[in-house]
């Protein structure tokens, strides 16, 4: 594969960290502010489409910012990997941009320029992470979207979002230090570069005890990715804002942690190492372990942000799930869920944030009748789920369609199992909110409330990404096409 | 090719100080500039050296023309030079902070501080030059008296605390002159180049070795090394702001600097001393231990200043444990650490001074809120929180980087937890600070109103803004760094 050097990859992530400093500037001016944030938003997503066609060509981009170690610069590279999550990220970015102003302003948020700065530079670090041409410069964006993405949990600065802030760090500073930094050393110093190269970089340089070590500590170094046990900051952090839960803890962190984990998996180990020392096993273990969990948690939760949080954990193993199985459907699933999920889960979140923005109410069990008060939230509300249970016409049915094909190319009954069982507990833990709110009797007392639709500035959002799922159903081309680049150059 | 700009480097602060001594006793306002000029000749002429060595290679040089071994030599390599441009940048950044303070804490006797302050960087750029094992001891005491005096000068129980330093110093002191006799005894000589050359030649290892041993403890307990570092919260917590802004950055890094050149100027890198595999991993496993002990009694600190001196003490072990991993990859840590640490804490010292000028005080309750009244200061106390954290791309990263590779190359686990440790708690009491000063409520709930901006003065703010710059410039400068400097100053063995 031939990558020119240019300053687009550059220019793509810096747009919003350069970004963040009007933002900054114009705090006395929320509608300059705000102008800001969708001028940078809708500027990424072009910079970073415009490298679309040549990618999908066979090529790509490169940009070395700094020699800073030997053999191992700060560089960053547009491949078909990083271009696949980059669009999806960039994409979705536009529209929680334009739901934050909407959302911020009905409830009449404090701190809101501190917060637009934070997403600014959370969007850079999540572009950064994409075309990351290896693991040091990955490592230092996702450092660098953990560190952005504290001050957005906190916001609420109360002692319960303060503890939260504190859980949030501990898990996702403390895995990324204690574990990720020593294996990525440790990589290093075993095959003295940390390049992704497809085919990956350890072959023949360890034995299987050093391979299983740095497996392990590679996939619970990236904590963003919630693989049990270290989960527990993504229901702590549901206590952000909405718009921040649904991009950030829908799209962009937890997916920053799949990406790494899956960019470990096909660019440092390579799967064909796996698959000689058996290790997509250990992968696709925890993997269904989390998966069946969260779902059983999901279905425990009241609170609506919280019940999506679990979902979400559910959900991004099978991303993991998906590479561990190591069989071309599989990988292909397991890399495509990414956008699918992204689409269907930040169409949950808009919801969820759409429902408190219009009535305040945060718990599914107040939420009876609600669905004939606001019909177009409810109806994306559907949509996303069915996406997500993985039923056609929606994009999720492909990803799920392909893992199932590789479970079964792989031979492996228990994993066809762990995805049809844990199926029918998505929809177990979704399709009720959905009947409550169209056929469930309204509590006493509801008409007088007079609940009506969330501002169109909260609702166009997430019509488009409910619309958004429906379209990857019918056109997933580009994207089966960035995935095929990857896994099979 | 020799000029002599080295020496420029170091005699102007000494210059500086009698300059100070005779007319800032008669005129307060002459200490400001006669200090500043003196600094900051002294910082350009340290760029020339490093140039001159950047050139044409590493150069000796004899003061008087007097030959070695009696004549006094000084000698220029590409680690003196650098640290030469460290200890003079350090030092007038700091001073920028220290005018301000000390006309405040101290009024009245800025001329005395002063004096003694410049004497202290003069002393310390003498340290970094010489070759001679005893002119090596006589500096030592110079800086350390200065030091001594210093710090004597703070508030509350400083003359205490400057006394517990006195007893400590001076037995570090002993210990290294008794090992430099040892050496003139075996060696009949007191130039390091020569000891070098003589010591494989003579027999007694045994007391070769007591030297060695003499030596070294000395330097130990003189760098704070843990279990020798009583001395120094104490010390540098109670000693007045604008003292610890500049021994805190620089002092314990220039000791191990000397134990550097201990290690490999006067002994040798194939020494039978330094290649034992029972000494390295004693001082490795002493040096782990000391980074978990420090930074867990900085986690109990409630004194933003103490808990940073603590960390100074873990940041010692960093650099005592890289230099006897034995390996390229260590050393190439440890020496870019000292760059690097010396830049953090003059950064954090010089926000602990902003603050404390501001808010009377360090304790970590009285933070709340800090961010909307002084936001530049903190966020340069971001970045040095997230460099002492190891955060790339500030610079602390990459000297952690190196450290934890020497670690896993030279097979010593304990030294690569007890870093990843340190890095984690590093991160704890960071965030609980940031915590406090940021997201901690004063009360009043969410008022929209705008908090009134208190930075602190120019004086103390501009120097802050320049090193937390500094960081990230070097972190990005990590390569070549490495490439131009630090690969030079390794033994030919590495």
């Amino acid at each position: 594969m031939a990558y020119q050097t240019s300053i687009w990859p550059i220019a793509a992530v810096m747009i919003s960290l350069l970004g963040a400093i009007p933002i900054l500037l114009s705090g006395r001016q929320p509608n300059l502010r705000e102008g800001w944030t969708l001028v940078i938003a809708v500027g990424k997503f072009l910079l970073i489409a415009s490298m679309l066609p040549a990618v999908l060509a066979g090529g790509g981009f490169v940009f070395t910012l700094a020699e800073v170690l030997p053999g191992v610069p700060i560089q960053l590279r547009v491949d078909a990997m990083g271009m696949f999550f980059a669009l999806v990220a960039s994409f979705l970015w536009i529209f929680t941009s334009i739901y934050s102003i909407g959302y911020m302003r009905s409830l009449e948020e404090h701190g809101q320029t501190r917060y637009f700065a934070s997403f600014a530079v959370a969007i850079s670090a999540t572009i950064g992470v994409a075309f990351s041409a290896n693991l040091f410069t990955l490592y230092l964006f996702y450092e660098m979207l953990s560190l952005s993405t504290y001050p957005l949990v906190t916001h609420e600065q109360n002692a319960e979002a303060r503890a939260s802030g504190r859980k949030y760090l501990t898990y996702i500073l403390g895995t990324s230090i204690g574990f990720a930094l020593p294996a990525m050393l440790l990589t290093y110093s075993l095959a003295g570069t940390l390049d992704f190269t497809s085919g990956g970089i350890l072959v023949g340089k360890a034995d299987a005890a050093t391979l299983t070590l740095l497996l392990i500590l590679f996939v619970f170094g990236f904590a963003k990715a919630g693989i049990m046990p270290f989960h527990g900051w993504l229901p702590a952090a549901m206590v952000a804002p909405t718009p921040v839960s649904s991009f950030l803890h829908g799209v962009a962190v937890v997916k920053v942690g799949v990406f790494s984990i899956l960019r470990v998996v096909f660019h440092i180990f390579g799967p064909d190492l796996l698959g000689e020392f058996h290790l997509g096993t250990a992968l696709t273990v925890l993997a269904s372990i989390t998966i069946i969990v969260a779902s059983l948690v999901a279905l425990t939760q009241d609170n609506l942000k919280r019940r999506l949080a679990y979902s979400t954990i559910g959900q991004l193993s099978y991303m993991v799930l998906g590479a561990g199985m190591l069989t071309a459907a599989g990988m292909t699933g397991g890399m495509l869920h990414i956008a699918m999920h992204a689409f269907g889960k930040i169409t949950l979140f808009l919801c969820a944030g759409a429902i408190y923005v219009a009535s305040h109410k945060k718990y599914i069990s107040q939420m009876d009748g609600l669905g004939r008060k606001m019909p177009v939230t409810y109806t994306a509300f559907l949509l996303g789920s069915l996406s997500i249970i993985g039923m056609p016409p929606l994009g999720g049915f492909i990803s799920k369609w392909n893992l199932v094909i590789g479970a079964v190319d792989g031979g492996s009954l228990l994993l066809l199992l762990v995805l049809l069982v844990s199926s029918l507990l998505n929809a177990a833990y979704f399709l009720p909110i959905v009947y409550r709110g169209f056929f469930a009797a309204s509590p006493e007392g509801a008409e007088a409330e007079g609940i009506k639709e969330a501002p169109l500035l909260c609702v166009i959002p997430l019509s488009v990404t409910a619309l958004g799922s429906l379209a990857l159903f019918f056109f997933p081309d580009t994207f089966l096409q960035l995935v095929r680049l990857t896994l099979f150059p | 090719m020799t000029s002599n700009l080295h020496m420029y480097v170091m005699v102007l602060p000494l210059f500086g100080a009698l300059l100070v001594s005779l007319f800032g006793r008669i005129n307060r306002r002459a200490i400001l500039p006669l200090t500043l000029v003196s600094l900051a000749l002294s910082a350009l002429a340290s760029l020339g050296v490093m140039q001159s060595v950047l050139q044409h290679g590493s150069f000796s040089y004899t003061v008087g023309n007097w030959q070695p071994p009696f004549g006094i030599e000084l000698v220029v390599d590409h680690l003196s030079a650098m640290m030469l441009v460290l200890i003079s940048w350090v030092a007038l950044l700091a001073t920028f902070s220290s005018l301000k303070s000390v006309a405040r804490d101290l009024e009245g006797r800025e001329y005395q501080f002063f004096t003694l302050y410049l004497i202290l960087i003069a002393g310390l750029h003498g340290l970094v030059l010489t070759g001679d094992a005893f002119n090596l001891y006589v500096l030592l005491e110079i800086t350390s008296i200065t030091t001594y005096g210093l710090i004597a000068m703070g508030r509350g129980r400083a003359p205490l605390s400057s006394f517990n330093y006195i007893i400590m110093g001076s037995l570090g002191a002993c210990f290294y002159l008794l090992g430099v006799g040892y050496l003139y005894i075996l060696t009949g000589t007191l130039n390091m180049a020569d000891i070098a050359r003589i010591l494989p030649t003579v027999t007694g290892e045994v007391a070769t070795a007591t030297a060695f041993g003499f030596m070294l403890v000395g330097l130990l307990i003189k760098m704070a090394f843990f279990p020798l570092h009583g001395w120094l919260p104490h010390a540098y917590s109670d000693a007045p702001t604008g003292a610890g802004v500049l021994a805190a950055p620089l002092m314990t890094k220039v000791t191990v600097y000397l134990m550097i050149r201990v290690m490999f100027s006067i002994f040798t890198v194939d020494s039978p001393l330094i290649q034992d595999a029972g000494v390295q991993n004693l001082i490795v496993w002493v040096a782990s231990f000391a980074i978990i002990i420090a930074s867990v009694l900085a986690l109990g600190q409630k004194d933003f200043r103490r808990m940073l001196t603590y960390i100074i003490v873990a940041e010692v072990g960093y650099m005592v444990g890289g230099a006897w991993l034995a390996n390229a990859q260590g050393l190439t840590g440890t020496i870019l650490h000292i760059v690097n640490d010396a830049l953090m804490t003059l950064c954090l010292f010089l926000a602990a001074a902003a603050i404390s000028y501001r808010i009377g005080g360090l304790g970590l309750e009285r933070m709340t809120g800090l961010y909307r009244k002084m936001p530049i200061t903190m966020a340069a106390f971001t970045l040095g929180a997230f460099s002492m954290i190891g955060v790339p791309p500030t610079c602390g990263f990459f000297s952690k980087w190196y450290l934890i590779l020497g670690g896993i190359e030279a097979g010593q686990y304990s030294f690569v937890v007890a870093l990843v440790f340190s890095s984690l708690v590093n991160a704890v009491l960071f965030f609980r600070i940031i915590e406090i000063a940021y997201f901690r409520l004063d009360g009043n709930g969410h008022d929209h109103a705008p908090v009134k901006v208190e930075e602190a003065p120019m004086m103390m703010l501009q120097p802050l803004v320049v090193v937390a710059i500094l960081l990230l410039a070097v972190g990005f400068g990590t390569g070549p760094l490495i490439d131009h400097v630090i690969r030079f100053t390794l033994p030919g063995v590495f």
